[in-house]
């Protein structure tokens, strides 16, 4: 399966999967200009519904370019854990801390009595 | 280390090289590591601008009222679109480049080098729309003053429409000079002068008396909010902005220090301030990244042509340089995410 003289045209797959990522960018500019309200309006884990569904369409095109586009599908799953598990952990990590962080400073500057934005 | 003495026992080969344990060759599997460090410095940039944005969530400059040109259609706001134009140019020039890394595999030089010339096209064009997206930025569209306190007031008319400072700031009869290297004593100049001044902008806004300022606060349309009679609606259907009563914005712009046109790396007629920077270091980043991937994508194009890989009988470069120019565009999915849709 990896070895790099048995490939056959994998064509109708790279349309499939271009026709795929332009619907979904589709739908994200979609809804970037109507910005419904059901979405953005309720929150989960403090950020709202639209912003999460903004993250998770990117999450899967990401998906789709890695695995079709970079062939990770076709790898070995130790290169496959090599790179993403690392990526994953690693961006998870910074985000953690330094969203919280943020967030952390957001509340000191709204709640202090020093008048900052004036 | 199960995999490596596996495949240690079929070649009998462990440490004179030539040992495949992940199934790809030196080259393929260095270009994977060198995008997962890659990968980590973008996302440390993009983890950074979140910081700030949480940091700031209440007065983070909204994309929609920034990024509101396309192309040919003058005056006309329309956010997004253009961004999206970009957005599907460098997926198609993806989807190019993994046509050519298939052409590749099944030996058909012609039809590698034809895919590989559309993908260097699709990449020029990404950076030169990239460009453009540059110059409207910097170049500003409305003008906006810097109170003391370091904070961005804009105008606005009755209706809440944006009103430009050229519209109806007029030139006083007074002495500017800017300071050059040239007229220095020492090490002196600065930096170029906005078309108005401090002064002229606070007389005409007081012969004004339709207009009002907005602030940087951003609302987000609950119930208390709406029931807030400041509030503007703005292209961001969400967002709105907080305009100050007449009492209020005279106040404001006799705060007034600075007159601020368009962006430039320490402030931006926007909004916050970091808010240029960040957008100007990671575009700039991701286009460096376009540029050079245009550049390799060129060197290989013209093997291609010369017939390099017919000789060695594989494409496999082809592949390597695919898979960089495949992250380049997995970037640009993030970075359109978190500048332009979130």
């Amino acid at each position: 399966m990896s070895h790099a003289h048995e490939h056959v045209s994998n064509t109708k797959r790279i349309w499939m999967v271009f026709g795929l990522l332009s619907v979904v960018t589709t739908v994200e500019v979609f809804l970037g200009i109507i910005r419904p309200d059901f979405l953005f309006m309720h929150n989960f884990i403090s950020m709202n519904l639209l912003n999460w569904v903004f993250i998770i369409l990117t999450l899967y095109k990401a998906y789709y370019i890695v695995w079709a586009f970079m062939h990770m599908e076709g790898e070995k799953s130790s290169l496959r854990w090599a790179v993403v598990a690392t990526v994953i952990f690693l961006v998870l990590y910074i985000l953690f801390i330094l969203l919280v962080e943020a967030d952390y400073i957001y509340e000191v500057f709204k709640n202090s009595t020093i008048k900052w934005n004036f | 280390m199960g995999a490596t003495v596996t495949t240690a026992n079929k070649t009998e080969n462990t440490w004179g090289g030539g040992n495949e344990p992940m199934g790809a060759s030196y080259g393929k599997l260095m270009m994977w590591f060198f995008i997962v460090s890659d990968a980590l410095t973008f996302s440390g940039f993009l983890a950074a601008y979140g910081f700030s944005r949480f940091k700031f969530i209440d007065n983070w400059p909204i994309a929609d009222e920034v990024f509101t040109h396309f192309p040919f259609m003058h005056g006309v706001e329309a956010p997004m679109y253009y961004v999206a134009l970009m957005t599907f140019i460098l997926i198609f020039s993806s989807v190019t480049m993994v046509l050519a890394v298939d052409a590749g595999h099944q030996m058909k030089q012609k039809k590698v080098a034809f895919y590989m010339l559309l993908t260097i096209i699709g990449g020029l064009v990404f950076v030169g729309s990239q460009a453009w997206e540059w110059k409207n930025f910097i170049k500003g569209e409305f003008g906006a003053l810097e109170t003391k306190g370091g904070s961005i007031i804009q105008f606005v008319n009755k209706e809440g429409e944006r009103v430009k400072l050229e519209d109806f700031v007029v030139q006083l009869p007074e002495e500017r000079e800017q300071l050059t290297r040239s007229k220095g004593k020492w090490f002196m100049e600065e930096k170029a002068l906005p078309t108005f001044s401090v002064a002229e902008v606070q007389a005409a806004f007081k012969v004004h008396p339709e207009l009002l300022v907005r602030t940087e606060k951003i609302y987000r349309g609950t119930k208390e909010d709406l029931a807030n009679t400041k509030l503007q609606p703005g292209l961001n259907k969400n967002k709105h902005r907080e305009v100050l009563n007449r009492a209020e914005s005279e106040v404001m712009v006799g705060n007034a220090h600075l007159v601020v046109e368009g962006a430039n790396l320490e402030r931006n007629e926007y909004g916050n301030k970091l808010f240029a920077d960040f957008f100007f270091f990671i575009t700039g980043f991701h286009g460096f990244h376009v540029f050079s991937g245009v550049v390799i994508n060129f060197i290989i194009f013209l093997n291609v042509l010369l017939g390099t890989y017919e000789k060695r009988r594989t494409y496999e470069m082809v592949e390597k340089v695919g898979l960089y120019w495949h992250f380049v565009d997995l970037v640009w999915v993030f970075v359109f995410t978190f500048f332009y849709l979130v």
